[in-house]
Parts: C-alpha cells; structure tokens; sequence
C-alpha cells in the first residue's frame, strides 16, 4: 500500500516536471519568435527603431517607414510565422503517426502534390489565391489518398512508403516541369520564385487563407494531442486506451494536410521545415508530452532565423527556402547516420 | 537455381555457354525497335520533314533545303542520344550488381546530383566552359558522391539494404541541391550557362560532344563486359564469389569505377537523366533472367532505345520547343520505382 502511494508521487511528480517544462519550453519559444519578428520588422535596406514601426504599423503615417514595415516587412514576417508553424505541426503530426522521424510531408509527396497544383494555377488558370490554396489541399489530400492505396499491403512498411513517396515526386517534379515549359515567360518567373520556397512579395492579401487554417485549426491539438501520443505506442496500445484510432488518424492526417497544403500555397514548399521542428521540439521538451504546439512554435523560429540570414549574412539575398535546405540536409544526413548505426532501418 | 547459376559463374569453358531462353526473340524485337526509334527521332520533331528532306539529309550532303538541315542536325542528336541511352542502361545495370540492390540507379543514388554540383562550381568559379571540362568536373563529382552515399548506406546492420541505400541518395540529393541553388542564385552567368544543362537534355548532341564521349564510352563498357562473369559470381555473395576466385572489393572497386564513368561522362554531356538504367535493367532481367553477361548488352540496346524514344516524346510534347528528355524518363521511370517498392518484400526493404 505504501509503496503504491509513493509510486504514485513519483508518477505526479514526473508528470508535473514534464508539464513545467512544456510550459517553459512554450514560453521560451514564443518569446523568441516574438523577437525574431521584432527583427523581421525593423530590419531592412534602412534600419527603423522601434517606436517608428510600432507608430506606422497602428496607422500612423511616417515618410518612408509605413511602406516597408507596413507593405513589406509586416506580411513577409505573418507569411514566415504562419507558415513555419503550419509546416513544423504538419511534419511532427506525420513523424509522430508513422513512428520515424524520416516520414513528413516532403517525404511523402504531399507538398509535391500541393505544388503541382499551384504551379497549374498559377501559370494555366491564373487564378486567385483563395483557389490555389483550395487546389493545393485537394491536391494534397489526392496524394495522400494515392500513397495509402500503393503502400496498402499485407503488413505496413515504413520502408516501402518512403520509396513509393520518392517515385511519387520524381514523377510530380517532371509534371511540374511540364506545366513550365508550357507556360509563358512572366509566369514562369513567379512560379520559379516560388518552387524555391520564398518570403520575398508576399502581400497581405494573400495571407488570410493561410492564418484562417493556422488560428481555426489549432485548436484540435488540444483535443487530438494525448491521442497522438498514444497511437504512437501502437495500434493495439492505442485502441485498449480508449483511442478510436481510424478516427484519429483520418482527423489527423486531413488536418496536418491542410496545414502544409494551405503553407505550401502561400509560400511555396520551404524545404526542411516539417522535417526538423519536430525532432527538435522533442528534444527540447520530452517525448511523451504533446509537443504539437512546440513543434510549431519551432517551426516558426526556423523559417524567421532561416530568412533573416538569407536576407542579411551574404552579399546576395538567399529566398529562406534555400538557407533551410542548407541547415536541413546536412542534419538529415546525419540522422540517417545515425538510424543506419542502430540499425532502425 | 543454385546449381543452373554456378554454371554461368566464371564462364572459362564454351560448354557452360548457355543462351537464356528468350534471347533471340528478345534481340530480334530490340534491333526492330531500335531502328524504328533511330527512324523516329530522325523524322519527328518540332518540324514535321518530308520523306525527302529525310533521304536527302542523310545520303546527299550537297543538297541544301531546309528541310534537309533539320535532319542532319537530327542525326547527331540521335547518335548522341544513342550513347547517352547505352551509357545509362549499362551504369544502371553495373551499379545494380555492385551494390546488389535492384534499386540502384544513377539518378536514385544522388550520382547525378554530385556531378551537377561540381560542374556549377567550376562554372561559376572556376570559370570552365567547354564540354572537355565539364566532364572531368562530372566524374570527379559522380564518383566522391558515389562512394558518400554508399558508405552511409552501408553502415549498420544488414550492410547496404535497398532502402538504406535509397534514402543515402535521396538525402544527398537534397543536400547538394540546396548547394547548387545556392551556389547559382547570385551569379546569373552561371545560372544562365547552367539552366540548359541542368535538366538532362541531348539537344546539346553536336559531333564535338559525341567524340568527347565515345573514349569514356568504350572504356566503361570495356569494363563492363569484362567484370560481368565475376559479377555474376558476386551476385551469390561474398564467400562464395571468394572461393570460385573472385577478389570482390576489388571487383566491386573496377565495376563501381566502370559505372561512374559511363554515367559521370553522361551526365557531364547531356546533364542529369534520371531512371533510364533502373528501368532499362530490370526490364531486362524480367525477361533474361540474371545472367549479367547478357544483362549487360542488353540493357545496353534498351536504354538507348528508351532514351532515343523519350526524346521524340519529348520534342513531340514540347512542341514547338522541346521537353526535356529528363522529364519524359522521370515520368516513365518512376512509375517503374513505385511497382518495385509495391512488389518487394518488407523483409528485404
């Protein structure tokens, strides 16, 4: 009896630490994003101080300063902000449900999916945003709905998904270059800055279908959260705690495929972010909390840092997406390193 | 099976000589389809010729017509393609066996990517221009990411499975890419000069280009026809190639060489051309079986043919410009990636 209540202490006790750190760690995240947006809006051709752009950004008008901070730097820091969470939930929903940290939505076709749709609205129907975004996630779902069919065998294999999805993207970037090469030359110049994964032009009136998903669809971590985290014990451990798993997988994957889906639309695939905010959100935190909300919050700080380096550290201005391919393939190496040395594979 | 591979391992002897059993028809239907993809590229295009343009294009190089200009410039693009097809077939097939992975191809295993990398670095620093340059480039970057990849996929357990392997490449590919784009955006000399190479094409297939290539050519198929016997001892696995007195790294070292310059010099001409040596290869050994001895020229006859063929798609579908060949193998070729993951089993992913 007695060891039971001690045993339950510590069980608390752990879940309190865990739950201190979740909130620390959220804190500190926020915190900094919050900075790295300061930067984003002070930053520039000019450097503007604080209190300017906090003037011009509540309407007042400034020579010079409401232009770039307003037209300029405002949206392109919402578009990173909004899109390095989408990206960074999107890839932790995907790594945590299929139990590898390899499998995220570039892996797995989906932001190809998502990108042959734009690039088709973009150059073919010359449609408005709100379109592609709603082109991008059927496209998204098409592809997920086409990799299940193939991957569909007796027994599921990690294995075999990775491949099918990487013969899925060789097949859907031929597309991509298809529709260009039979586009015209002004199109193919905005489709080509945005395949690279691009803050740079953003408008603002781009941005309401990517924050609408953003804001309206959070909430579900709340809700779908602790499930994650048990399917990830296994099918059989999952259902015998109570979770409906056809269910919260099905809500899960359409969820996480309209977050990359609507991102990809807006900015174009910025490469590496679904990939690495989850791994490091579980590192920072633990795993076993639901770090939904951290991997996002990751997700966000990377796209922010990524794009104030591609704009200020070398004498030409990098689009973000080529600094994160830069950070994120060399970790992707090393991962697969590492999983080969324990023999994961 | 054993027993009917050990005799067509170290063939020595004219009696362990024995043709598979559809080699014949299967040579007879590859001769046919390469003349008819020759006759094809040679007649279809952006421009549509006449049949007399085409006869006087090809025996009457006094007559000038319009006409008869389009097609002497087709010839060498065919030729061009030829080689580049047989060259990939037979890379594909070489890389296959050494790595013993029915997934390795060029394209897959990032090789492609490599050699791009070096030559937008000597491009854009280094300041090369010319064909006979870039291809030293290519093949110093196919064979330093060949042997990356391969020793990341053959670490840990189970050495290199295919899925290691793959996901080697795929990861490289990745990484180098983002250094090529990065390497390329603030130069516009480099981007300009590098945009026609970058995806694979054989619109660069001028005589220049053809007789740089042949010399790479014969030695990587020399090396070829010359390993395919031990490679077929190799493919029963280490000990037992050891003992019918096979040295297999060194054997692997030769033919991995051999495949990296076919590719690497292909690459360097025509840029990267994806998935023609997974799928001429395993179309192949579908119907062949696995003797690499004839594997091996066969892959080669299909990947020119496959080549050959993807390019009249492609001007066919680009009309009036072109499609890149690149595109239309990738296209093709996938699929064929897609059916493997699907039938393999997990065991061996």
């Amino acid at each position: 009896m007695k060891s039971e209540l001690t045993n339950f202490h510590f069980i608390r006790a752990g879940m309190q630490k865990r739950r201190r750190r979740w909130l620390f760690v959220t804190a500190v995240l926020t915190i900094s994003a919050c900075l790295l947006c300061c930067l984003m809006l002070m930053l520039g051709n000019t450097i503007y101080p604080v209190n300017e752009v906090v003037r011009s950004l509540f309407g007042e008008q400034i020579q010079g300063v409401t232009f770039a901070v307003n037209t300029i730097r405002f949206p392109r820091m919402l578009a990173g902000v909004f899109a390095g969470f989408a990206f960074g939930v999107g890839g932790y929903i995907f790594q945590t449900m299929l139990r590898n940290p390899l499998a995220n939505p570039n892996v797995l076709g989906i932001t190809s999916g998502s990108s042959v749709a734009a690039v088709f609205c973009i150059t073919v129907l010359h449609t408005s945003n709100a379109v592609v975004s709603v082109a991008s996630v059927g496209a998204g779902l098409a592809t997920v709905l086409v990799m299940y069919v193939l991957s569909k065998g007796k027994t599921f294999s990690i294995g075999r998904l990775i491949l099918i999805g990487i013969g899925i993207q060789a097949m859907l970037d031929a597309f991509i270059s298809y529709l260009l090469l039979l586009s015209a030359q002004q199109d193919i110049s905005a489709a080509l800055l945005w395949l690279s994964g691009s803050l740079n032009g953003v408008q603002l009136s781009e941005l309401p279908p990517l924050m609408l998903t953003v804001l309206g669809l959070t909430p579900i971590a709340a809700l779908y959260g602790k499930q994650l985290n048990m399917l990830e014990l296994g099918e059989q451990t999952a259902s015998s705690l109570g979770v409906a798993t056809n269910k919260t997988r099905l809500v899960l994957i359409v969820w996480a495929v309209f977050l990359v889906a609507v991102a990809t639309a807006t900015t174009g695939p910025i490469a590496f972010i679904s990939f690495l905010a989850g791994p490091i959100a579980n590192r920072l935190v633990d795993i076993g909390a639901s770090n939904i909300i951290p991997a996002g919050l990751v997700g966000a700080n990377i796209v922010l840092i990524a794009d104030l380096i591609g704009q200020f550290a070398f004498e030409y201005r990098f689009p973000v997406g080529v600094i994160t391919g830069l950070i994120g393939a060399p970790y992707l190496i090393y991962l697969l390193i590492k999983m080969n040395r324990k023999g994961e594979l | 099976m054993t027993k009917s591979m050990n005799n067509f391992v170290v063939s020595g002897k004219k009696s362990d000589f024995h043709l598979p059993k559809n080699f014949k028809i299967t040579l007879i239907v590859l001769v046919l389809l390469l003349i008819a993809s020759i006759a094809a590229s040679l007649f279809f295009g952006a421009k549509a010729v006449s049949m007399q343009d085409l006869i006087d294009g090809l025996f009457y190089s006094d007559r000038d017509s319009h006409g008869a200009n389009i097609v002497r410039k087709r010839v060498s693009r065919t030729i061009f393609a030829l080689l580049c097809g047989t060259a990939l077939g037979v890379a594909g097939a070489l890389m296959q066996a050494v790595t013993r992975n029915p997934l390795a191809d060029p394209s897959i295993l990032g090789v492609n990517t490599g050699a791009s990398l070096f030559v937008v670095f000597g491009i854009a620093y280094l300041n090369i221009t010319s064909a006979n340059q870039y291809i030293w480039f290519a093949l110093a970057g196919a064979a330093l990411t060949a042997i990356f990849v391969f020793g990341i996929g053959s670490l840990g357990r189970g050495g290199a499975t295919p899925i290691k392997l793959v996901l080697a490449g795929a990861a490289t590919t990745a990484a180098l890419s983002s250094l090529v784009t990065a390497i390329m955006i603030p130069s516009t000399y480099a981007m300009d000069q590098f945009r026609f190479w970058q995806i694979g094409s054989v619109g660069s297939g001028t005589w220049d280009n053809i007789m740089t290539f042949i010399p790479f050519l014969l030695v990587g198929l020399g090396i070829a026809l010359l390993t395919a016997p031990a490679l077929n001892a190799l493919a029963l696995g280490d000990e037992v190639a050891s003992s019918l007195g096979v040295h297999p790294s060194s054997l692997r070292f030769g033919a991995a060489f051999g495949g990296v310059l076919l590719c690497g010099a292909a690459t360097a001409l025509a840029g990267p051309i994806g998935f023609i040596g997974l799928l001429a290869t395993h179309v192949m050994r579908l119907i062949l079986g696995p003797d690499l001895r004839f594997v091996i020229p066969m892959s080669a006859l299909a990947g020119a043919i496959i080549l050959t063929i993807s390019d009249c798609i492609g001007r066919l579908l680009g009309s009036p410009g072109e499609l890149e060949v690149g595109i239309v193998t990738a296209f093709i070729g996938a699929p064929i990636l897609i059916l493997l993951a699907k039938k393999s089993k997990v065991r061996s992913l």
